[in-house]
């Protein structure tokens, strides 16, 4: 008998195996290069890993959810470019486990934040947005600056990073309980804001 | 292109789109080839398959208005393929890059804005503040870059300095402006604590209130005066008037930028002000990447005209 459209209908393996393989055309061809891709496999010239203080503050600007409102992704459009910087390349994100690149802006971008304003105006704004901007409608967040960092877990975070291949050193490691040693969530946070993006800071 | 790590996946990215439309051809054709379209008032065939005894299924040709439409999509696609990146590593012909359209949007807008900023560029700035064009688009640029700190009508506020106040950390003149905002300040005020320790703490303030006439313990004044010129006078000088080569504040003159209550006072001397900023920031940020020497000399303007009208 010849391989007909009945052979197909009729039979389940062949129907599993050619449903499969023709819905997975598309990834294979524009998911899986990009794994194969320098420009999105290899760090922009003087990428740094995070230290363990800003890694700390990563792991609260996820926990309050600051990606739900602020994306980490400035488009390559000259609106975008004038208000935040240089347009974002994929080589800056290659450390980052998971990606924040966020997909809605309530608020600003921030992936060009890193030394826009002081250290005082985070800490400002944090407490209460309200009280540098006042049209402002993000939250408050003035628990940050009375809960200590938890380091914890901070080597054990760092390790599962090294994994991924993000290039800690032993000596980076081993001084994060010493980084973190009483510094508070917002020294974290704010620690980690400014340096968000500061890689491509001039290559505009 | 040497994007990739190697050609291959150039080659894997063309076999899989181009096999793909032509599979979808080759699917068009055979679907469509042994099927007659019926005579008018004939009956339609069936496929053949019969399920539960007597189901069966009518054979119609493909619709030709969504055959025709599909054939339409897959030269389409042959067409994009061939004029834009879509194949590998091949540029396409149009050689479009989507950072070539950028930077064509960038510079269509600077050529635009070229003549205006040029007209600018000739002026003094004390000029620009009084050229109504020029005080705009200062004003402009002010609330979209330096508002979120110095407040939308410039007043400040607490750690943030008033610029409509006519006094100056760093100095007022024109170049002085132009020259805080192109590379940012970062006044630091080291903490002295733990020099001073609780007590010559506390007499220093006492003293510093006494400066601009504020209510203040007597005998703490006189105890602080001496502490003062001893480890503060080298940069609020011995008067305590400041020193704008350093950004250190005149204490005398009653305009304080955390405010002039003792515990405020008091904050700044034992823990300091700007200490240990996160590496590469500062307080007052550097605009010469972002705003660029035309764009800064209009914000300067606005900003001097403030304060001198």
């Amino acid at each position: 008998m010849a391989f007909t459209h009945e052979t197909i209908e009729r039979n389940l393996g062949w129907m599993i195996v050619l449903t499969v393989l023709t819905v997975s055309i598309g990834g294979l061809a524009q998911i899986v290069p990009l794994y194969f891709q320098k420009s999105t496999t290899e760090p922009v010239a003087g990428l740094k890993p995070y230290s363990a203080l800003e890694l700390a503050g990563r792991d609260i600007y996820i926990r309050e959810g600051c990606n739900n409102c602020h994306s980490q992704m400035v488009r390559p459009f000259r609106a975008e470019t004038e208000r935040y910087g240089p347009y974002s390349v994929a080589g800056e994100f290659v450390y980052d486990h998971p990606f924040l690149w966020g997909s809605k802006r309530t608020g600003p971008d921030l992936n060009r934040v890193g030394g826009r304003y002081s250290d005082d105006w985070h800490r400002v704004h944090l407490q209460n947005p309200r009280h540098v901007v006042p049209e402002s409608n993000m939250p408050a967040y003035p628990w940050l600056a009375k809960t200590p960092a938890y380091a914890g877990d901070i080597e054990a975070k760092m390790r599962a990073l090294r994994t991924l291949g993000v290039p800690y050193t032993d000596e980076a490691i081993g001084k994060a309980q010493e980084e973190l040693a009483g510094r508070t969530e917002e020294d974290a946070v704010v620690a980690y804001l400014q340096n968000l993006g500061v890689t491509m800071k001039n290559a505009r | 292109m040497s994007d990739f790590t190697s050609g291959f996946w150039s080659l894997w990215v063309i076999v899989l789109t181009l096999g793909g439309i032509a599979f979808c051809a080759w699917l068009l054709l055979a679907t469509g080839r042994g099927v007659p379209r019926p005579a008018d008032g004939q009956g339609v065939g069936t496929t053949g398959h019969v399920w539960d005894g007597d189901l069966e299924e009518y054979n119609n040709p493909l619709p030709k208005w969504w055959s025709n439409l599909f054939w339409i999509t897959i030269v389409f696609s042959l067409v994009y393929l061939a004029l834009y990146p879509g194949l590998g590593s091949l540029p396409g012909v149009l050689g479009w890059t989507s950072t070539g359209q950028y930077q064509r949007e960038r510079s269509d807008a600077e050529a635009r804005l070229k003549p205006l900023l040029d007209r600018f560029a000739p002026m003094p700035i004390e000029a620009i503040a009084r050229d109504p064009e020029g005080r705009a688009m200062g004003e402009r640029l002010f609330l979209n870059n330096c508002a979120q700190c110095h407040g939308s009508d410039a007043g400040g506020s607490r750690g943030f300095p008033n610029l409509r106040d006519g006094d100056w950390l760093y100095g007022g003149s024109p170049d002085k402006i132009v020259e805080t905002i192109t590379g940012g300040r970062l006044g630091v005020m080291p903490p002295l604590g733990a020099v001073l320790g609780e007590q010559g703490s506390k007499d220093v303030a006492a003293f510093v209130r006494s400066l601009s006439g504020l209510p203040h313990d007597r005998l703490r004044a006189q105890l602080g005066k001496p502490l003062f010129v001893q480890n503060c006078a080298a940069c609020h000088g011995a008067d305590g008037k400041g020193n704008q080569a350093v950004g250190a504040p005149n204490l005398t003159d009653g305009i304080w930028l955390y405010g002039s209550s003792e515990a405020a006072i008091l904050e700044g001397i034992s823990k300091g002000r700007n200490v240990n900023v996160s590496p590469g920031t500062l307080a007052m940020p550097s605009f010469q990447d972002t705003l660029g020497e035309a764009r800064i000399r209009l914000v300067a303007a606005y900003v001097w005209g403030l304060s001198n009208k």
